[in-house]
């Protein structure tokens, strides 16, 4: 297979605005042919480095490349070969969603079935619809097929899902998902961590304009802390002889009347020594779940958990 | 959709084809505007129809009509360019419309053409709804059609400048209320339906600076007194167009 260059490569990227650093020496990259989830808590940066990423708006300092090209130097030839999406708004109030879906098409030399199109996201009730009656979620969809009805090599997707009902999000992922089959590069941006779980080959968190931590969501979520198991039973049992049980560093608690966890590292060996106990006590352990680290856990150990503006 | 639909095969449509599509696009929407079409078509006309039937202002020596026909058109090119124009961008560029086409294939002056061509045919539409009232009401125009068409095209530009300039740099609802008020205002005192002559000295010097007046005096040199090509006319708005659109390209602001 032939070796491709990333579809994006950030190096040292800084962007100030006025006293204010929105990103301050930020590396990120995008592999070709993959889907590239950058997550981050508000006025983490994300947006703002996308943005530089399609053009809009030049760094101060660092180098940016998107498909071998400098947004900011060649983004006549690099905008024929980029889809966007932005986080909202980007079409005329009165213009039907069709009419709009239309115009993008007929601005590209190879563009998508527009109808077909609009029927995979289910537009097609309201193909003839003006814009600004539209629903938040058919709104959402219009700008996503926006974004790739020019048959683009990279799409840039800025919160793709937000305010989407559970359908149209499963066939936005869908979507998204066949992108990556048929070798679209998808660099997104979401603060859904199950989203970026999901639907992303490679996931960096950024926080206060820097890189903390880029892996797959696998690597992610493997590494670091404790994963925990909980089961409820018959209230007020005597935790302290299943810790006893239990090999050290490992914690129980009752969380209330009956309900019980397990914080440690959760294997094979020790849900034998609990069920092992339970039996013993003469309880049968109900709703008895082992959980993961998720991404969510990893993201707000490596970001805080306090409220950003 | 079957697999491999999307397999990439990006590029920009031809260059013409992307201005026309862009110019079709920006002009129906236009045309389905309410209020923009309150601006452009019925205000000129009602000044037009009005004023000629009904005497109510003193319009001078000769036919009302003749006085009034061509300050309608300056008016009618006033409301598409400028008014119009400053609403319309102003609002495009609030609802992200600039934002999101300035990642499309269509380059920025590819956009201000489509836009000048979009004005073009709402003032080709105006010109023949207007002529044609105008004419039913007895009006008898004089003078040379290529300098009334010159006149017309520069006062496009001078008017177009400033309104992007508006749009450009104010807020949507800012540019809203300044664009009607400087409408309005200018309708008043720009020659359109009250002679300038009907001005105080001082006032009227100034007023004949004004990018409406000159239009307006200027189309009614030649076509209510036959004057070949009014020059002073034509270099006031040539002026105007120059600020206006340098300044527009210089402080336009598209997000």
């Amino acid at each position: 297979m032939q070796q491709h260059p990333p579809a994006v490569e950030v190096a040292g990227l800084v962007k100030r605005y006025g006293t204010k650093t929105a990103v301050d020496g930020l590396a990120l990259s995008a592999a070709h042919g993959a889907v590239t989830a950058v997550l981050g808590p508000n006025g983490a940066g994300k947006s703002t480095t996308i943005e530089i990423c399609e053009g809009y708006r030049p760094a101060d300092a660092g180098t940016v490349r998107v498909l071998g090209l400098d947004p900011a130097a060649d983004g006549a030839a690099l905008r024929p070969r980029i889809g966007v999406m932005l986080q909202s708004g980007g079409v005329y109030p009165s213009a039907r969603a069709e009419e709009m879906l239309r115009h993008m098409a007929r601005l590209h030399a190879h563009p998508l079935d527009v109808g077909e199109l609009i029927e995979r996201l289910g537009l097609d009730s309201c193909g003839r619809t003006p814009y600004r009656r539209l629903s938040g979620g058919q709104q959402q969809r219009l700008a996503l097929a926006m974004a790739v009805v020019g048959r683009p090599e990279l799409v840039f997707l800025d919160e793709p899902t937000a305010g989407l009902d559970p359908q149209a999000r499963r066939a936005t992922w869908e979507l998204i998902r066949e992108l990556r089959t048929d070798g679209v590069s998808v660099l997104l941006t979401t603060h859904h961590m199950d989203e970026a779980e999901q639907l992303a080959d490679e996931v960096a968190i950024i926080d206060a304009g820097r890189l903390v931590v880029r892996g797959t969501p696998e690597e992610l979520c493997r590494g670091g802390a404790e994963n925990t198991m909980r089961f409820s039973g018959r209230p007020g049992l005597d935790l302290a002889s299943l810790l006893k049980a239990l090999p050290p560093e490992t914690a129980a608690i009752e969380l209330t009347p009956g309900a019980y966890r397990v914080a440690g590292t959760i294997d094979p060996e020790l849900l034998a020594t609990v069920t092992t106990w339970c039996a013993q006590n003469g309880v049968l352990p109900e709703q008895m779940t082992v959980e993961r680290r998720t991404l969510e856990d990893v993201f707000l150990e490596l970001t805080g958990k306090e409220l950003r503006s | 959709m079957s697999a491999g639909t999307f397999v990439p095969a990006p590029g920009a449509a031809p260059i013409g084809r992307m201005i026309l599509t862009q110019a079709g696009l920006e002009t129906r929407m236009l045309l389905r505007n309410g209020e923009q079409l309150l601006l452009t078509v019925i205000i000129p006309s009602v000044v037009l129809a009005l004023f000629s039937a009904v005497d109510i202002i003193d319009t001078g020596a000769g036919e009302r009509v003749d006085f009034l026909a061509p300050g309608a058109l300056a008016l009618a090119v006033m409301a598409t360019s400028f008014t119009g124009q400053a609403i319309g961008t102003g609002f495009e560029r609030r609802y992200g419309v600039l934002k999101r086409l300035a990642a499309s294939p269509l380059p920025r002056w590819g956009l201000m053409a489509a836009k000048t061509l979009s004005v073009l045919v709402i003032q080709l539409l105006q010109v023949v709804l207007l002529t044609a009232i105008a004419l039913a009401l007895g009006w008898s125009p004089h003078g040379n059609p290529l300098a009334v068409v010159l006149l017309l095209l520069l006062g496009t530009a001078a008017f177009s400048g400033l309104g992007l300039l508006m749009a450009g740099t104010l807020r949507a609802e800012a540019t809203l209320a300044a664009a009607n008020l400087v409408f309005i205002l200018l309708m008043v005192a720009g020659g359109v339906m009250v002679p300038l002559s009907k001005f105080p000295d001082g006032v009227r010097t100034v007023l004949e600076y004004t990018p409406i007046a000159a239009l307006s005096e200027g189309l009614r040199d030649v076509l209510q007194h036959g004057a070949s090509m009014p020059w002073g006319a034509a270099g006031v708005l040539a002026a105007w167009a120059v600020v206006g659109l340098a300044a527009a390209a210089r402080f336009f602001k598209w997000e």
